[in-house]
């Protein structure tokens, strides 16, 4: 009955790290975009959450890149997606309407390595690229994502 | 998009195409499941309120049922047009049945935020040729 397809190929991996990739360029460019739309209203500990936030997510796409390459497979260049951003930015430009944003970027990326993780477990797939540190690698951006997610949960609630 | 959410996208395109009730035979056909998959998770969603089935006519979502399914279409159209417009893969229908499985709703509306959708998506979805309306005549444009 269930309609779930393992993931059957390096190929298929590679385009699940390819979504990894764009949705940490999201996070990067969206963060590099809070605070420059905010700096004025901006107090120090949340300019650096987002300084924070746009650092991890270049070097999460980093480690992604790396396996990426393993894989023979091409990554998705940050200008580009800065530019689709850039295009498309329309978010609330108050207080909590980035803060909200930004909890809603982390939430996503965990969530997406926490179900790319699911299904590679799933999957019976010898990929041309070592198991465990694929694993490995996806573990630790997602402890990460969470870590973030909690970060900013408490920087939300703080001015409440 | 979780198995649920797939079924009732199934249902409402074969719905569309119908004009009227869905018949267990298409759904699966669709999904590429056997009939006896299909009429198992039919029954499972009947006891959701998610669809009325009748024996012999078919299975109608109800309202619910059909605001699920077209969630799970808009989801679906954002990884075809993610694929098109930030990949550019040419094989997008097979690569976004592949990876609907695994691309969350929430995954969906960040990648939604860098590709452009109108706002009439899901009704311009042809559910014959499995992609947007408005995405067709765009890729032909582009070859």
């Amino acid at each position: 009955m269930s309609l779930q397809r393992p993931i059957g190929s390096d190929h298929q991996l590679a385009r699940l790290l390819q979504i990894g990739v764009v949705l940490e360029e999201v996070v990067e460019a969206r963060a590099d975009k809070h605070a420059q739309v905010t700096a004025a209203d901006l107090d120090d500990e949340v300019v650096a959450l987002f300084e924070h936030a746009a650092e991890e997510s270049a070097e999460h796409r980093d480690r992604l890149e790396a396996l990426i390459d393993e894989l023979d497979a091409e990554t998705v260049p940050f200008d580009e997606i800065k530019r689709l951003v850039e295009a498309q930015y329309e978010a609330d430009d108050d207080f909590d309407g980035v803060l909200y944003d930004q909890l809603c970027n982390e939430e996503t990326a965990y969530k997406f390595y926490d179900d790319l993780i699911g299904a590679i477990a799933a999957s019976n797939t010898e990929f041309s690229i070592d198991r465990n540190r694929l694993v490995d690698t996806l573990q630790s951006i997602r402890d990460e994502e969470a870590d973030g997610v909690e970060e900013v949960t408490r920087l939300m609630e703080a001015r409440e | 998009m979780n198995t649920a959410d797939q079924y009732l996208k199934a249902i409402y395109l074969v719905q569309e195409q119908e004009d009227g009730p869905a018949s267990t035979g298409d759904v699966a056909d669709l999904l590429e499941v056997t009939p006896a998959s299909a009429n198992e998770m039919i029954g499972k969603l009947e006891s959701q309120e998610l669809l009325d089935h009748e024996k012999y006519k078919g299975v109608d979502l109800t309202d619910e049922g059909i605001r699920r399914a077209r969630l799970s279409l808009q989801n679906y159209c954002i990884i075809q047009r993610f694929l098109v417009e930030v990949l550019e893969v040419e094989e997008f229908r097979e690569e976004a049945k592949q990876l609907e499985g695994v691309i969350d709703e929430t995954v969906a509306e960040r990648l939604d935020t860098i590709i452009d959708r109108e706002p009439q998506c899901p009704d311009c979805f042809n559910a014959e040729e499995d992609v947007c309306g408005l995405l067709e005549p765009e890729l032909e444009a582009s070859d």
